[in-house]
């Protein structure tokens, strides 16, 4: 009796300590997380400047939005922007991981100087790549002028046409290298056995590229696709820094629009609303996400 | 000759036809690569050869190509460029990632060995409840972490801006940690456990060695996505003695300091990348398992 006693109250030692142990982390995650999340909610129904008197508005800045010509511009611009900048990050990712897939001599220096630009902040990335595309002192003018490329130096970030393509090149070198580590991943779980039988059959690239390496890698290209296309919904540094949203407004991503409202304009009931609506189209992402990558019986 | 000779010559010929390829396909392989990492490092490259400019020549138009004399002005220049100088910003961004990366260390420890090695009420819903913050991005949750910070007057600190890159480095860092309990025997606590040593020093003097691969991966992350961020630290730093490096970069371009010093500016693109790049280097195996055991397996 005595005895189970001591081991009752062991256990319940056990379990006091094993919940102080997660206790900070929860503590973090309850004051920075939860509660900001229930907080935008709650925001998003009431007009909050950042000083003076909040009011309860029920609706109105969801009603607001859909006449917001900047928002539905804006979330047409990061739609448009996502499916431009997904495939060239996916296909350049694709032929960096193929490149790289075998243990071929120095083949490790390779890796590393494609991955090397993904340890590089966005917005730092952002500031050399606004340098290198300058009409005046850019170094791509001076070199398409020299190759008698271009008649005479091009505003690259000037207009809409080209400010989207060079963007989309910057962020391609920034971030292609992540693409191509899970790729890589994908690529190496295939045994080579199976590329050894087909080629005993006579399948040539093409048909062991549709037959054997697509299908088997489905779970990683899911995965690098799906990370990919959230990164690009929530970007911001790139145009905040490299276009400021111009010309003429054409490059405000939605966080850049979120940003702009409540941190500009101070209307930070509007741009919580904003935010949900962002967190509708995230939270369905990552669903579609776990389903793709659920693990079959 | 006789057939069978002729037979053994075509097919070595044959062989030799097929290794001739091979080899030709490898070099090929080889100049494809190279292209591809010239290609990958000139950004870089460029803005490096450009901090050694002359400040006159880093200005100049059209651009020159190398370096007509090298010098170290445009580094000097950062240090006394804006209001401050660029060495308060290095600061403002080391103690940043510092606390970032200690309190990282802190929790996703004392976390990690909480959800591995512990059985109590609510502990899975906890876990999923802390996990479950990988699916919601902080971008869409900053207005009411903006209001919080400056309600208990921590805007323009560097521990308020910290206390939220750690909560972002959570999610990640208690999974990791909990994996990494969950690899250690659990024989290896048993005896400790029975002499009667306190779970706190078990983990401190036993399990703390035999965790440090997930330790120095935690803090990589915790230090790279930190040291890069920019914008939080744009939104909660107005002081601008505060902000960090990013953000104090993207005021050079802006001109806010007068004339935009592009030459400065490429010197401090240089300062601000060479950090991550020092650590990614020597730690690139722990940053790789970070990734293969934070994206792909979860």
């Amino acid at each position: 009796m005595q005895l189970t006693l001591l081991n009752l109250s062991w256990e319940q030692r056990r379990k006091l300590t094993g919940l102080l142990f997660v206790m900070p982390t929860v503590a973090f995650v309850t004051v920075f997380f939860i509660i900001p999340l229930l907080m935008t909610i709650f925001m998003s129904f009431h007009d909050w400047p950042l000083f003076g008197e909040r009011a309860y508005t029920g609706l109105e800045n969801y009603q607001d939005l859909s006449k917001d010509r900047q928002y539905l511009k804006s979330l047409d611009f990061t739609f448009r922007y996502t499916a431009l900048v997904t495939p060239p990050i996916f296909i350049l990712g694709f032929i960096l991981a193929s490149l790289v897939r075998h243990n071929i001599r120095y083949i490790g220096i390779f890796r590393t100087i494609f991955f090397l630009p993904v340890v590089i902040g966005l917005g730092v990335s952002s500031l050399l790549w606004t340098w290198m595309l300058d009409d005046r002192i850019g170094v791509f003018n001076k070199i398409l002028l020299d190759l008698n490329l271009v008649p005479k130096a091009q505003l690259f970030l000037g207009r809409p046409s080209t400010a989207m393509n060079v963007i989309i090149l910057s962020v391609v070198w920034k971030t292609v290298g992540f693409t191509m580590i899970l790729l890589l991943a994908g690529l190496q779980a295939i045994p080579d056995e199976l590329y050894e039988s087909a080629e005993v059959d006579g399948a040539g690239y093409f048909r062991k590229l549709i037959y054997i390496t697509l299908p088997l890698m489905r779970r990683f290209i899911a995965l690098a696709l799906i990370l990919s296309v959230i990164g690009s919904v929530l970007s911001f540094d790139q145009f905040y820094i490299m276009t400021r949203g111009g010309p003429r407004n054409s490059t405000i991503s939605i966080v850049f629009w979120i940003f702009n409202n409540s941190f500009t304009y101070f209307k930070m009931g509007y741009g919580a609303a904003m935010s949900i609506v962002l967190l509708g189209i995230l939270v369905a992402l990552t669903g579609l996400q776990l389903y793709v990558l659920r693990e079959k019986e | 000759m006789t057939a069978p000779v002729k037979l053994a010559q075509a097919e070595r010929s044959q062989q030799e036809i097929r290794l001739l390829r091979r080899r030709a396909l490898l070099a090929l392989r080889y100049v494809i690569l190279i292209i591809l990492a010239l290609l990958f490092l000139f950004p870089i490259a460029w803005s490096f050869i450009n901090s050694i400019k002359l400040p006159s020549e880093a200005l100049a138009v059209p651009p020159t190509y190398l370096p007509k004399e090298i010098s170290l002005q445009n580094y000097e220049e950062l240090t006394t460029y804006g209001k401050i100088g660029i060495a308060q910003h290095v600061y403002n961004s080391t103690i940043v990632a510092l606390i970032t990366v200690v309190g990282s260390i802190a929790l996703s420890t004392l976390g990690g060995y909480g959800f591995a090695r512990f059985s109590f009420p609510g502990k899975n819903v906890l876990f999923i409840m802390v996990l479950s913050t990988l699916m919601i991005p902080f971008q869409s949750i900053l207005i009411p972490l903006f209001v919080m910070i400056v309600q208990v007057d921590l805007h323009d600190t560097l521990f308020g801006l910290a206390l939220v890159y750690i909560t972002f480095q959570l999610p990640f860092g208690i999974f990791l940690m909990r994996n990494s309990f969950l690899a250690v025997p659990h024989e290896i606590e048993e005896s400790a456990l029975l002499d009667g040593c306190s779970s706190l020093s078990i983990l401190y003097r036993l399990m703390l060695r035999l965790v440090l691969p997930g330790i120095v991966t935690v803090a990589i992350y915790a230090f790279i996505n930190s040291w890069n961020e920019f914008l939080a630290a744009l939104i909660f730093m107005s002081d601008q003695d505060k902000f960090t490096l990013p953000v104090f970069l993207t005021t050079i371009r802006y001109g806010i300091w007068g004339d935009v010093n592009w030459g400065a500016l490429q010197a401090g693109v240089i300062v601000s990348i060479i950090p991550s790049l020092a650590i990614f280097l020597a730690l690139q195996r722990y940053y790789m398992d970070g990734l293969m055991g934070g994206a792909v397996k979860n």
